[in-house]
């Protein structure tokens, strides 16, 4: 298992990223947060963190579970349900810029399932991808707008992010062969 | 631990392909569900109050027994799920020409449901198709036996004002006898450790009641004194042949829940009511309307719970080819 990020550089790729946000937006006016989970809300709210930080403007921000629009829920024959954890958005999303964040993009397919979700609450005037790691071999016509890490991986490598809210370190790893 | 491409799958899961009784169901099973239905409370909240979850599933809801709230519940947590759905009364239906119960379900299912939800007057007719049956079968409802999704939300809504069910004194008061309530809360409630407290006039208590693993006792005072929780069972007089109640005059003065007999509860009780309500047999309108009441809350969160459900024992359908002849 090698490590790719310590706490120190991820904390330097979500300030970075906060400025990209405020530069690209001119400004936090009309923008929200939305972290996928799991990891994608602990990295919503440092983000917002950083762009308070930053502006002194706070920016709502929500927790979407994306569990109930994956497109592979029906698809194994017999086997445990993935846990269905609670959608939190308490701001309307009609016309506002929804910062979709997440800690992996891999195939594309959570994003893809993130973005039907988002659009059962209202209509935002536009959505924009900030993840953590881009680790390639996309499966679907997604790319991230703000990326903390490009990662190059192989198809047989894993990788994994550990975040001090939940796992009580920061760091990513990678694991198998490239 | 993660990456983008791996399933977060339960710790847990539901043994079972079908939803039988609360009977056999252990304590982590249980609380899938309740947590399960949490999230899906939420989706009620929505301006678009739907998920794509069940898209192309079929759902056949099958009752033998009139029922309302029951019947809608599940309909609209299908609905929300996405589920294709169709309700079959038996009044309007083949039973009625005398067809039998395995028959009617035989033709329903040559044309391939996924779920059957399922009332019937006979005790232990879900688990006669489950035997026989390629579909998962959800008990709404069997006879005297069990009612599994309304001990689930009846849980589910002392959860949400309790925030536990272990050690919560829990008073179960009414036709104990005839009460499938009854028998599928005392088993969730035993199952999470809750102390349950069940209170009939001799007439109504069943017979085997020792075995239930509860305190049986024929004084209301004495159930309801501290109670966390009252919870009030109708007189079911559709299932009584003889005389067990003198009069429902004498039934509310000896066992109905009044404002005075409330003020023994515990401070911040809630009182519970599976519906439909008798007022003025089993329970004052002015406890029924009062601020302790959570019986409507019981009925919105049965949709939540019954979603929970069905999203739960989808994916353990059985996929085999079947066997066409």
């Amino acid at each position: 298992m090698a490590l790719v990020m310590d706490a120190d550089r991820m904390a330097r790729a979500l300030t970075r990223m906060a400025h990209e946000i405020l530069e690209r937006n001119r400004g936090l006016d009309e923008i929200a947060l939305v972290g996928i989970r799991t990891r994608g809300v602990p990295l919503a709210r440092r983000i917002s963190r950083s762009l308070h930080e930053i502006n002194g403007d706070d920016v709502p921000t929500g927790a979407l579970d994306i569990t109930l629009y994956r497109d592979d829920l029906m698809r194994h024959p017999v086997g445990p349900q993935p846990v269905v954890r609670r959608t939190e958005i308490p701001f309307s999303i009609d016309s506002r810029k929804i910062l979709l964040v997440d800690d992996v993009l891999y195939t594309g397919r959570t994003i893809r399932a993130a973005l039907d979700a988002l659009i059962d609450f209202g209509r935002p005037q536009a959505i924009q991808l900030v993840v953590l790691v881009d680790r390639g071999h996309r499966e679907l016509p997604i790319k991230a707008d703000y990326v903390g890490k490009n990662l190059p991986t192989s198809l047989k490598q894993s990788v994994q992010v550990h975040l001090q809210e939940i796992d009580g370190k920061d760091e990513v790893l990678i694991e198998g062969e490239a | 631990m993660t990456t983008s491409a791996e399933t977060p799958t339960a710790a847990v899961t539901l043994k079972s392909r079908h939803l039988l009784g609360i009977d056999g169901l252990e304590a982590d099973e249980i609380s899938l569900i309740l947590d399960t239905a949490e999230a899906m409370k939420e989706i009620g909240g929505r301006a678009i109050k739907k998920v794509p979850t069940l898209r192309g599933r079929t759902v056949v809801n099958l009752f033998f027994e009139p029922s309302t709230r029951t019947r809608t519940s599940f309909e609209i947590a299908e609905k929300r799920l996405s589920a294709d759905t169709l309700s079959i009364a038996t009044a309007t239906s083949s039973v009625t020409k005398g067809e039998s119960l395995l028959d009617t379900v035989r033709n329903i299912e040559a044309m391939s449901p996924d779920m059957i939800v399922m009332r019937h007057s006979s005790s232990g007719a879900p688990h006669l198709l489950a035997r026989m049956c390629r579909s998962t079968i959800i008990n709404a409802g069997d006879g005297m036996h069990e009612h599994p999704t309304q001990a689930l939300l009846d849980a589910f809504t002392i959860r949400e004002h309790k925030r536990r069910l272990a050690g919560l004194k829990i008073a179960i008061v009414g036709d104990l006898m005839h009460s499938r309530v009854l028998r599928s809360n005392v088993a969730l409630l035993n199952t999470m450790r809750a102390n349950v407290w069940a209170c009939a006039p001799a007439t109504l208590m069943p017979s085997h009641i020792a075995e239930f693993g509860v305190h049986a006792t024929t004084s209301v005072d004495e159930a309801v004194e501290g109670a966390d929780v009252v919870m009030m069972l109708r007189i079911q007089h559709e299932r009584m042949h003889g005389h067990y109640i003198p009069s429902v005059r004498e039934y509310f003065t000896l066992f109905g829940l009044t404002p005075e007999r409330m003020r023994r509860a515990a401070a911040d009780a809630i009182v519970m009511h599976p519906g439909p309500m008798n007022r003025g047999v089993e329970i004052d309108s002015a406890v029924a309307d009062g601020p302790f009441s959570v019986i409507l809350e019981q009925v919105s969160n049965g949709v939540a719970v019954r979603m929970a459900v069905l999203y739960l024992l989808s994916g353990r359908d059985s996929m085999d080819p079947l066997d066409v002849h």
